[in-house]
C-alpha cells in the first residue's frame, strides 16, 4: 500500500462577520468548512463536488494555507502545514499548487504569457538565468499544449481554454507534487472542457501527481476522479469509489446531484426531467437544520433524520456516507449499456 | 544551493494531442498599454492637446534664450507698449519695459515646473501610502487612513500662509506645501483601487505561488493601477498649476524678478484698462494649459477604460 | 408570420487590430409561440447578435440587414420606438442575475417601476402583478420577500427574479441570454423547467443562447447552431440530436460529459479553440479544428438546405437536400 501524501484531519473554517448597528454589534459565525477527513495517495485524483456555498474552494484555500483553518490539521508527507509560519508556508507552495476557477481573471493582465509562467520560477530561484527561465518556460508551454512562440502575448490575446492552459503551465511549472483544481473548467465553453480535462489527466499520469478536482458538475469529474467526495454545507456526505459512486450513490444528495446533469438527449432529457426531485435552495448557513443538514431537501427523510445528525460512517465495502438510510436505500442509477 | 541542481528535477516533456504544430517565429503580443496608446492617438482633441503641449514646453524652455530680450531688462523706450512688430516687442511690454513674451515663457517654466514637481511628490508619496495601506489591511489600513484624514482637515490656505509667514517666501516652500496636501488624494485613489486588486484571482494566483508581499505589490499591484493613477496625474497638475497661480495672485506665490503665469496675471489684472495686452497673454498661455491637460486626461481615461466591447 | 424576421443580418466591430465581423449575414425567423436555441461557443456571435436588433451594441459596433418585429424594422426604430418594444413586447434575461438587478433597489421597487411605466398600472396594482410573478417563478412567501434586497436572494434566486421581471409585461417574446451558466447544475435544471414551464402557460416566443447544447435538448423546438458568426446548421430538435449534418454540431453533442453511459474513454472534445475573427482559416471556418476536413474545405462550403426546411453549411450537403447559395 501507499504511503498517503496528503492527510487532512477534521479541517474546520469558520468566517465571521458582523452586523448591526454602531451601538449592537452582532456576531455571526459562518462554518464555510465543517470537520472534512480524507486521505491522499500519490498520483490519486479525488474530485470533490457540491453547489457553490458547500465550502468547497474554501476547503482547497485551506489545504494550502491561503485561508487559516479554525480548527484540524493538514499532514503533508508527513509534516503538519497548519501551524507553520507564512515563511515556511511559502517554501511549501513549490510542492502544492493550485489551478483556479477563472482562466483570465487569475492572470495578470498587465503581464506576458511567459511572465506569467515564469514568475514562480523568478520568486524560487532568483539566481537561474535568464536564458533558463526562458527555456523552461518555453517547455512548460508545449507541455500544456501552447505555442511557445506566443510567449510574448498577453492573457487577452488568448481564447478562455489558452488562458488556463497557462494557468496549468505556471502552477506546473515547479515541479508539485500535488495539484489543487478549484473549478478549472466551469467557466469553459462545453466544447473546450473535454480538452482542459483530458490535458489534466494526461500530465497526471505522466508527472504522478496527486490530484484533488473540485467542480459543481459530477459528469465534469467523473472521467478524472479515483475517488469521489461529495460536499454538502461545509460537510462531507459521501466519499465513494468512482465506480461505485456513479453505479449506486449512497446518498439521496449524491443522487439528485447526478440527476440534475443535463442529458444531450431530447427524449432522455424529458423522461430523467420526470424523477428529478431536487427542490430549492441550500438553506442559510447562518441557519443550519436540525438533524441531518440536507433533510429539508431530502425526499426519504424519516423523523429520525430531522433530529439525530447522522455521522460520516464506513460502509462495509470501504465507502464512506453520512446518511441514516445508507443501507436501506437502493439508488441505483439506471445506465445504457454503452457509448 | 545551486540552482541547477535544484531543477534538475524540472525537466518535464509530456505530449498533448491537442499540442499544434509549432512555429519559430516568436509571436508580437499587444499589451493594454499599447492598446490604449492606439486608442489614444485615435482621440483627436487629445493629440491635438498633446501636441501643443509639446510645444508649450519646448517653447517655454528654448524661448528665453531665442528671444533678444532678458526678463528683467527694462527697455525705457518703450514702456507699456502695445503688441508690434516694428519695437521687437511681439506681446508688447508692462508699465516698466519689460517683455511680456520673455516674461510669459519664464513665467511657464515656474508654472509647469510646480504643476510637474509638485505632481511628482505627491505621485510617489501617494502610491507608495495608499498601496502599501491598502494592501495590508486591517489595523495598519486603519491608523495610516487617520494619519490621511487628520492632514487632511487641516485648512491648506491657512496652512500654506502660515508656513509663508514663518519660512518666508520661498520657491522650494510652495513645492513643499502643495505637494503635502495633494498626495492625499492620490493616496485615497490607490488605497481603494487596491483593496479590489488585492481580491483578485490573479493576486490570489501570485500568492498561491509563492510570491512576497513586496514583490506583489511592485509587480501586481502598482501596474494594474497605473491607468487610474495616470489619468489622475494628468488631472492634478493642472489643479496645482492654478493653485499656484492663485497663491501667487494673492501675493503669495513666486516673488520678483522670477514670475509665474499667475503672478503675471495678478499684474496684468491691475493694469488691465490701460495696458490690457499685459493680461491677456500670461492669461491665455495659462487657459491653453488648462484646457490641453484636461483633455489629454479625459483621452487617456477613454483610452485606459474603453466603453467598446467584442 | 413570423413574429420576429431577421433577414441577412451583420454586424461589425472597430477595434485597434482591424475591424471584425461578429455576425454574418444571419437569416432566421421566430414564430409565435415556439424555442429557439442559438448554440455556439464563447465567440460565435450568438450574444452580439441578439444585442444588435436589440438596439443594446457597444459604441463600436454596428449593424446591417434587417430584423423585421410584427412587420416593423427594428434596426430603423428611434431609440424611443426601441425603447417601447423592449420590455413591452420583447423581453431580456442576461447571464448575470447580479448586475442585472439594481443593488440598492428593494425587489418591489424594481419590479413594480417596469409594470407601472409600461402598462400604467397604481401602485397597489402593480404590487399585485409582482406578487403573482414571483409566485409564478415558484419564489416562496413572495409578499414577505418582494421587500427585500438582491444581496437577500441566492443566485438562482436572482435568476428567477430576472424572469418575473421580463415576464411581468406579458412580452411576446423573451430573450435568454445564457441563463442558467453561471448557476449550479442543480439550480440550471430548475431554471430550465421554469422557463419550459412558463413557455407553455404563457404562449410567448423564446429565444435561448447557451453554449451547452444539452441544456436546451429538452425545451427547445428548433436549433440554430452557430461558428464564427454564421448558421453552419438549424433544424428542429430532433434532427439537430438524432441526425447531426455538420462536424460541428457533431462535436458539440460528443463533448457533453453524460452520466447515462457507462463509458471511461477519454472525453471528447473539439480540438483547438474558438475561432479569432480576425485571423478565420481560408476557405471553412471550421476547417482547421475539423477531424473530416478534405482538400475540397479550402474554398467556402455551400449551404445545403433539405426539404424539411434544415440547413448545414457543408460540403458534405445532406442527403435530399439541394445547394441554396454560391
Amino acid at each position: 500500500m501507499n504511503k498517503p501524501v496528503l492527510r487532512v484531519q477534521d479541517l474546520a473554517v469558520t468566517f465571521t462577520s458582523y452586523t448591526g448597528n454602531l451601538f449592537q454589534r452582532r456576531q455571526r459565525q459562518l462554518r464555510a468548512v465543517d470537520g472534512i477527513n480524507f486521505e491522499l495517495n500519490p498520483g490519486e485524483t479525488l474530485g470533490i463536488v457540491g453547489e457553490s456555498g458547500s465550502g468547497k474552494s474554501t476547503l482547497a484555500r485551506a489545504i494550502l494555507g491561503l485561508i487559516a483553518p479554525g480548527r484540524g490539521r493538514v499532514m503533508w508527507n508527513g509534516e503538519e502545514l497548519t501551524g507553520l509560519d507564512e515563511e515556511a508556508l511559502r517554501q511549501k507552495r513549490k510542492e502544492l499548487q493550485i489551478v483556479f476557477q477563472d482562466p483570465v481573471a487569475s492572470l495578470d493582465p498587465r503581464m506576458t504569457a511567459g511572465d506569467i509562467i515564469a514568475e514562480p520560477l523568478w520568486t524560487f530561484y532568483p539566481n537561474m538565468e535568464r536564458l533558463q527561465v526562458e527555456e523552461r518556460t518555453r517547455g512548460m508551454m508545449k507541455v500544456v499544449g501552447l505555442l511557445p512562440n506566443q510567449i510574448n502575448r498577453y492573457p487577452h490575446e488568448f481564447s478562455g481554454g489558452q488562458c488556463q492552459r497557462i494557468g496549468i503551465a505556471r502552477s506546473l511549472v515547479l515541479n508539485p507534487k500535488l495539484l489543487i483544481c478549484d473549478e478549472p473548467v466551469s467557466a469553459l465553453d462545453v466544447s473546450i472542457q473535454a480538452q482542459i480535462i483530458n490535458l489534466l489527466k494526461d500530465l497526471q499520469n505522466k508527472l504522478g501527481l496527486a490530484l484533488i478536482f473540485i467542480a459543481h458538475d459530477l459528469s465534469v469529474v467523473r472521467h478524472i476522479s479515483d475517488r469521489v467526495m461529495v460536499m454538502y454545507m461545509g460537510q462531507a456526505m459521501e466519499v465513494s469509489d468512482k465506480t461505485k459512486l456513479y453505479r449506486r450513490p449512497l446518498h439521496p444528495y449524491t443522487n439528485a446531484l447526478m440527476k440534475s446533469v443535463p442529458v444531450p438527449d431530447p427524449k432522455l432529457a424529458a423522461a430523467a426531467r420526470q424523477d428529478s426531485w431536487l427542490t430549492g435552495d441550500m438553506p442559510s448557513p447562518y441557519r443550519r437544520p436540525k438533524g441531518c443538514i440536507f433533510h429539508n431537501r431530502c425526499p426519504f427523510r424519516v423523523k429520525r433524520c430531522e433530529a439525530d445528525i447522522p455521522a460520516l460512517r464506513r460502509m462495509e465495502d470501504g465507502d464512506w456516507v453520512a446518511c441514516h438510510r445508507a443501507e436501506e436505500l437502493d439508488l441505483s442509477i439506471q445506465v445504457a449499456a454503452s457509448g | 544551493m545551486k540552482p541547477e541542481a535544484e531543477t534538475k528535477g524540472l525537466d518535464l516533456t509530456v505530449e498533448d494531442p491537442f499540442a499544434e504544430v509549432f512555429v519559430e517565429k516568436d509571436v508580437r503580443g499587444r499589451s493594454l498599454w499599447l492598446d490604449a496608446w492606439q486608442r489614444m492617438l485615435k482621440n483627436k482633441a487629445a493629440v491635438v492637446s498633446g501636441v501643443i503641449m509639446l510645444v508649450m514646453v519646448l517653447m517655454v524652455i528654448f524661448g528665453p534664450m531665442l528671444l533678444p530680450w532678458e526678463p528683467d531688462y527694462t527697455d525705457w523706450d518703450n514702456t507699456a507698449s502695445p503688441p508690434s512688430m516694428e519695437t521687437r516687442h511681439w506681446f508688447g511690454t508692462d508699465a516698466v519695459g519689460r517683455d511680456i513674451l520673455v516674461r510669459t515663457l519664464e513665467g511657464g517654466r515656474i508654472s509647469l515646473l510646480v504643476g510637474l514637481v509638485a505632481t511628482l511628490v505627491s505621485l510617489v508619496i501617494g502610491v507608495s501610502y495608499g498601496a502599501v495601506a491598502g494592501y495590508y489591511g486591517g489595523m495598519t489600513d486603519r491608523v495610516m487612513m487617520r494619519v490621511v484624514d487628520i492632514i487632511y482637515a487641516l485648512p491648506f490656505m491657512f496652512f500654506v500662509i502660515l508656513l509663508m509667514v514663518v519660512f518666508g517666501r520661498n520657491i522650494v516652500l510652495i513645492f513643499v506645501a502643495i505637494g503635502a496636501v495633494n498626495w492625499l488624494d492620490m493616496a485615497r485613489i490607490v488605497r481603494g483601487q487596491t483593496l479590489s486588486l488585492k481580491n483578485t484571482e490573479f493576486v490570489e494566483a501570485a500568492r498561491a505561488c509563492g510570491v512576497d508581499h513586496r514583490a506583489i505589490i511592485l509587480r501586481h499591484i502598482i501596474p494594474n493601477l497605473l491607468g487610474v493613477v495616470m489619468v489622475y496625474v494628468t488631472l492634478t497638475i493642472p489643479q496645482v498649476i492654478l493653485v499656484e497661480s492663485f497663491l501667487s495672485f494673492l501675493g503669495l506665490g513666486v516673488q520678483e524678478p522670477m514670475s509665474s503665469w499667475g503672478a503675471l496675471v495678478n499684474d496684468g489684472a491691475q493694469d488691465m484698462e490701460s495696458a490690457p495686452w499685459t493680461l491677456v497673454f500670461p492669461a491665455a498661455f495659462l487657459t491653453v494649459t488648462l484646457y490641453c491637460f484636461n483633455y489629454i486626461g479625459d483621452g487617456m481615461r477613454d483610452a485606459l477604460d474603453p466603453k467598446d466591447h467584442l | 408570420m413570423p413574429l420576429l424576421s431577421i433577414s441577412n443580418l451583420e454586424v461589425e466591430f472597430e477595434t485597434a487590430e482591424g475591424v471584425v465581423k461578429a455576425v454574418n449575414g444571419m437569416t432566421f425567423d421566430v414564430f409565435e409561440g415556439e424555442t429557439l436555441a442559438i448554440v455556439g461557443e464563447s465567440g460565435a456571435g450568438k450574444s452580439q447578435l441578439v444585442l444588435s436588433f436589440m438596439g443594446l451594441l457597444a459604441e463600436n459596433g454596428s449593424v446591417s440587414g434587417e430584423a423585421k418585429f410584427r412587420g416593423e424594422d427594428l434596426l430603423q426604430m428611434k431609440p424611443r420606438e426601441l425603447n417601447r418594444i423592449r420590455g413591452r413586447h420583447i423581453a431580456m434575461i442576461f447571464q448575470d442575475p447580479m448586475t442585472s438587478l439594481n443593488p440598492f433597489l428593494s425587489i418591489e421597487k424594481q419590479m413594480t417601476e417596469v409594470v407601472r411605466h409600461h402598462q400604467g398600472l397604481s401602485r397597489e396594482e402593480a404590487r399585485a402583478h409582482a406578487v403573482e410573478m414571483l409566485r409564478a417563478v415558484r419564489i416562496p412567501d413572495p409578499e414577505e420577500r418582494i421587500k427585500q434586497y438582491p444581496h437577500e436572494y441566492s443566485g438562482g434566486m436572482r435568476q428567477r427574479v430576472m424572469i418575473a421581471i421580463g415576464l411581468l409585461c406579458a412580452p411576446e417574446l423573451l430573450i435568454a441570454d445564457e441563463p442558467s451558466t453561471a448557476l449550479d447544475v442543480t439550480v440550471q435544471a430548475q431554471i430550465t423547467e421554469l422557463v419550459g414551464e412558463l413557455r407553455k402557460k404563457t404562449k410567448m416566443a423564446l429565444v435561448l443562447i447557451t453554449h451547452d447544447l444539452a441544456a436546451v435538448a429538452e425545451i427547445s423546438d428548433r436549433i440554430i447552431v452557430m461558428y464564427a458568426g454564421e448558421a453552419v446548421e438549424t433544424g428542429t430538435v430532433d434532427e439537430i440530436f438524432y441526425s447531426p449534418q455538420h462536424p460541428y454540431t457533431r462535436g458539440l453533442i460528443a463533448s457533453v460529459p453524460r452520466l447515462d453511459r457507462i463509458s471511461d474513454d477519454e472525453l471528447q472534445a473539439i480540438p483547438g479553440n474558438p475561432p479569432n475573427l480576425l485571423e478565420l482559416p481560408i476557405g471553412c471556418n471550421f476547417r482547421d479544428r475539423c477531424s473530416e476536413a478534405t482538400e475540397q474545405c479550402l474554398e467556402r462550403p455551400p449551404v445545403w438546405r433539405a426539404t424539411s426546411g434544415r440547413t448545414s453549411r457543408c460540403f458534405q450537403g445532406i442527403e435530399g437536400g439541394e445547394i441554396v447559395n454560391e
